[in-house]
């Protein structure tokens, strides 16, 4: 399968998305402006700072040329993972609900975080375990939507790095096909920098889109 | 008499005796962009006229350097046809104005210098200076903003901020130091020079437009020394925008990758002015540059606003004229202007135009290379410069409540709540986080599945930075020696030998004999440490005048320091991490309390004598813990710094979660410092054969035998409030 890793102009964690999808299946970087998605099985809209996130985080690249496809291919079941930033423009873009406000501190917050894993029924968690250790790394990961969600990650007690609703890390939209996070699953694929606990997520969009095909 | 009656070369920084030797330089009179040219291009901050000779005593070649002093950073050599760019400099002046944007763009200038020479920063450090925040308000908010500013810039950029030390003196309560280190990554092929080559050949200005922001910052702010009114200045200090140098960053590095640029220059201090003087005399040509063509943030700006405008995240570059429509489409690309604004000469002289009107004229070596160097009159202080603060913790206080103190002091407590505002992760690179080892660890490969256990070793790059205003101020030859001792054994505990080192040499003004004594000094010591462990230094900066109606700074040298290790799977660690492990300490450690932490504490002034070293001994000592690391013996390995031995133990114990029991040796100070010289290491009984065993690991409590008994909570706890308890 291949991944498809979105980079617009700020875009910093592009790279280490490609290589952690790399490391499940093939990865390619997809540029901002243009609208093909090249044929990839997921897509992935990495973190970073999105031409400079000095408007809302996100406001602007939801506008970008690729993000009409995007929105297409989530439209037609289409796997999409947003991770940070990629988490704050899937929001901004209407394809997940809620928010993501400045943190409580009103202060950047790296940190190393447990999380449980409650829905272990999406494409996205099938195959991890009940609990993640992953870093978080935000300005804005504050989650706050006035309507139920569908909630899959939650920050362990103690652990909110940010003041979300209900501790709330990660949430998927009604159909189930896009997910959006604030921790960083990239940037725990490897004993070696830390911990392997994120690799699970890719594994788990690997798993549900060779199921599809072989069902296809 | 008001400033508007001087002569204007006076108002620019200029002494009547430089306008003199300008004047008989040129022939004539300089015109007005002229001498803002030469002012800028004569102040302290560009022609380091009052350290460059001193300089000259550093050494600067070894077998891994590949780029000396000179270029924008200096490169070593890190095998598989890899080099590491490095690089620290200062922004002390306009972070004392305003510490965001101040700290900010400490940061951009120096990402931009690495990425100037063609490397990825792959690596952020910062060395950070203050007065003292329990008391002092201005001090906490300086911190503050200035760390704001720091993560501002480097995560939004990209790049991880892995590691930096942050101390807290009177001596910069009105003269804070942001000194900013940037570590990049390149193929040896990539490395680029400045030098501007060939005759004809076109200059393209690429990045930001040219605004009046931070004119005349480098002669303003970095070539005087701070007082009353500093308020006023605040329109020299820069603004950065991160998201701009993202996108220059880019282009720069894909414009190098396709071989497109003959020379490539960032735009620092003194702007257009330094950066293309700078290239035409190291390519020995001429440029002809015309400020007509320069886009402009704001419109009518005089010509010498052009030239000396310091706009942050601008680019310079010379192009063969037959690839400028491709140099201009990769800028378009990444959504970054760039013109074409002049070209390579053969006349060895910078000519200024104004839509093709000539504006200014003046021979490159009249600029770069005639400012007079000046020699110090060092003369040592008769009597004491810097006094002793407010007795905190009794002389007679029981052992245990010394430690506490020292854990909770704010130079020695945790620094977790300013490091949690960076990101140190982020290109995929970091095997050691702030707080896990003594020196971060980057690996060099691309990590992958491929990497993983029982695969090929990782080659990684530890790097480190160290300085110590105190124990300087002590005896500046011996201090800054101790720094660079330092430095290199905070690389042994992780595995790595030194490559190449960088340093930023923050003084008061070297105008004032005693502190033209400190630096002259200071760098004997830097040079003669630096022969004695083989470490080359690359390349550094000077930052001079910092001082305040109070006095001077504490001298404050500060060493950026790269190396080696050959398998990142092996890098050292701090914490204790079997209970069972034995505890050794290895090296020949002569502490006592003369510009201690723990004198500090007791009111004393900074004074006295440090411990004699054994050179040979440090050498000994830092190979054989090395070796350890490297051969897995040692589970943890840490060097004994600052608060002394009881205080590296104690490290130990909380970032290993765990207890210990030690003795120390008959006579030894559990609180005296002799910095570089020893450590402490754990590790299996049989792994540690040989070394001088002094206890043991496990428990929960630290525990050293007839003198103090607290248990790890504790010992955690206080460690973590000294510092964030101070702040908001």
């Amino acid at each position: 399968m291949k991944f498809g890793v979105i980079r617009f102009p700020g875009t910093c964690d592009d790279v280490d998305a490609q290589l952690a999808a790399a490391r499940v299946g093939e990865a390619e970087l997809l540029w901002h402006g243009d609208r093909d998605l090249k044929g990839v099985d997921a897509v992935v809209v990495p973190g970073g700072f999105s031409y400079g996130d000095y408007l809302r985080a996100g406001a602007i690249a939801r506008f970008a040329p690729v993000m009409e496809s995007v929105i297409e291919f989530a439209n037609e079941g289409g796997l999409v993972l947003g991770i940070c930033n990629g988490f704050q423009i899937l929001c901004e873009a209407g394809l997940l609900p809620g928010a993501l406000l400045d943190n409580e501190s009103l202060k950047f917050v790296f940190r190393q975080v447990q999380m449980d894993v409650v829905d272990r029924n999406t494409p996205f968690t099938r195959n991890c375990p009940p609990t993640l250790s992953l870093p978080v790394k935000h300005m804005s990961g504050r989650y706050y939507s006035p309507e139920p969600v569908q909630v899959v990650l939650r920050y362990a007690a103690d652990h909110n790095p940010n003041g979300s609703q209900d501790d709330i890390a990660g949430v998927v939209n009604i159909a189930g096909n896009v997910f959006g996070l604030m921790p960083h699953p990239e940037h725990a694929v490897d004993p070696l920098t830390g911990s392997e606990d994120g690799l699970t997520i890719f594994e788990s969009i690997r798993a549900a889109v060779d199921e599809r095909v072989r069902v296809a | 008499m008001s400033a508007g009656a001087q002569p204007k070369h006076r108002e620019l920084g200029l002494t009547d005796h430089e306008y003199d030797l300008i004047v008989a330089g040129l022939g004539r009179e300089p015109g007005d962009v002229e001498l803002a040219m030469l002012s800028l291009m004569w102040s302290e901050h560009c022609a380091y006229k009052h350290s460059k000779k001193l300089l000259t005593r550093l050494p600067t070649e070894g077998e891994h350097v590949l780029v000396g002093p000179g270029e924008n950073a200096g490169a070593v050599d890190v095998g598989d046809g890899l080099a590491i760019a490095f690089k620290v400099e200062s922004h002390n002046h306009p972070s004392a104005v305003e510490p965001f944007q101040g700290a900010a763009t400490g940061v951009g200038g120096i990402l931009r210098d690495v990425f100037a020479v063609g490397a990825r920063p792959i690596a952020v450090l910062d060395s950070l200076r203050f007065g003292e925040p329990a008391t002092s308000q201005r001090s906490r908010y300086l911190l503050e903003h200035a760390v704001a500013g720091i993560g501002h810039y480097g995560n939004s950029i990209g790049v991880p901020t892995i590691g930096g030390e942050i101390y807290f003196e009177p001596s910069y309560e009105q003269n804070c130091l942001i000194n900013a280190m940037a570590v990049g990554l390149a193929p040896h092929e990539r490395l680029t020079s400045a030098a501007a080559a060939g005759v004809g050949n076109v200059v393209v200005l690429f990045g930001a437009l040219t605004g009046r922001d931070g004119i005349g910052g480098a002669s303003v702010l970095a070539s005087a020394e701070l007082g009353e009114g500093d308020e006023a200045k605040r329109p020299t200090v820069q603004i950065g925008d991160p998201f701009t140098e993202k996108k220059l960053m880019e282009c720069s590095l894909e414009l190098l990758d396709r071989g497109l640029l003959a020379a490539l220059q960032d735009l620092g201090a003194a702007g257009l002015t330094s950066s293309a003087s700078e290239m035409a005399s190291k390519g020995r040509v001429g440029l002809d540059i015309d400020v007509g063509r320069v886009p402009l943030r704001e419109a009518d700006m005089e010509p010498f606003e052009i030239m000396v405008s310091e706009s942050q995240e601008r680019m310079l570059c010379v192009v063969e004229p037959g690839r400028v429509p491709e140099v201009l489409s990769v800028c378009e690309k990444w959504e970054v202007p760039a013109t074409a604004i002049g070209e390579v000469t053969e006349t060895h002289s910078f000519r200024i135009f104004n839509d093709g009107e000539l504006v200014g004229e003046l021979p490159v070596p009249l600029l770069v290379d005639d400012c007079p160097l000046y020699d110090l009159e060092p003369e040592p202080p008769t009597v004491p410069l810097y006094v002793g603060g407010e007795q905190q913790v009794a002389t007679d206080a029981d052992p245990a409540t010394i430690l506490r103190a020292l854990l909770a002091s704010p130079n020695i407590a945790s620094r977790r709540v300013v490091f949690e505002q960076y990101d140190p992760i982020v290109q995929s690179r970091t095997v050691r986080r702030p707080e896990q080892a003594d020196a971060a660890v980057l690996a060099l490969p691309v990590l992958s599945a491929a990497t993983g256990v029982g695969g090929a070793p990782i080659p990684a790059i530890a790097v480190s930075i160290d300085g110590n205003g105190r124990r300087v101020a002590v005896d500046p030859r011996a201090g800054a020696a101790e720094v660079v001792y330092e430095c290199a054994a905070n690389l042994a505990c992780v595995g790595a030998e030194p490559l190449g080192l960088t340093n930023c040499l923050n003084f008061g003004n070297p105008e004032k004999p005693h502190v033209a004594w400190q630096l002259s000094e200071a760098v004997d010591g830097l040079a003669q440490a630096c022969r004695d462990l083989d470490v080359p230094v690359v390349g550094g900066n000077v930052s001079l005048y910092n001082e305040s109606p109070d006095g001077p700074i504490l001298p404050t040298p500060v060493i950026g320091m790269v190396g080696k290790l050959p398998d990142a799977r092996r890098a050292g660690q701090i914490g204790f991490a079997n209970p069972g492990d034995r505890i050794a300490l290895i090296g020949e450690f002569n502490p006592s309390r003369d510009g201690s932490e723990v004198a500090k504490l007791h009111g004393s002034a900074p004074a006295g004598a440090l411990p004699a070293k054994d050179v040979s001994a440090i050498r000994v000592a830092h190979a054989r813990v090395r070796e350890g690391v490297r051969a897995k013996d040692f589970a943890s390995a840490h060097d004994i710094a600052e608060g002394g031995i009881a205080v590296a133990v104690a490290e130990c114990c909380i970032a290993g979660g765990v207890g210990a029991v030690i003795r120390l040796p008959e006579g030894l100070d559990p609180f005296g410092e002799d910095l570089g010289t020893a450590f402490i290491v754990s590790g299996a009984t049989e792994a540690l054969d040989g070394l001088p065993i002094i206890g043991a690991v496990g428990g929960h409590a630290l525990i050293i035998t007839d003198l103090l008994e607290i248990p790890i909570s504790e010992v955690s706890a206080v460690h973590a409030g000294g510092l964030s308890a101070l702040l908001s």
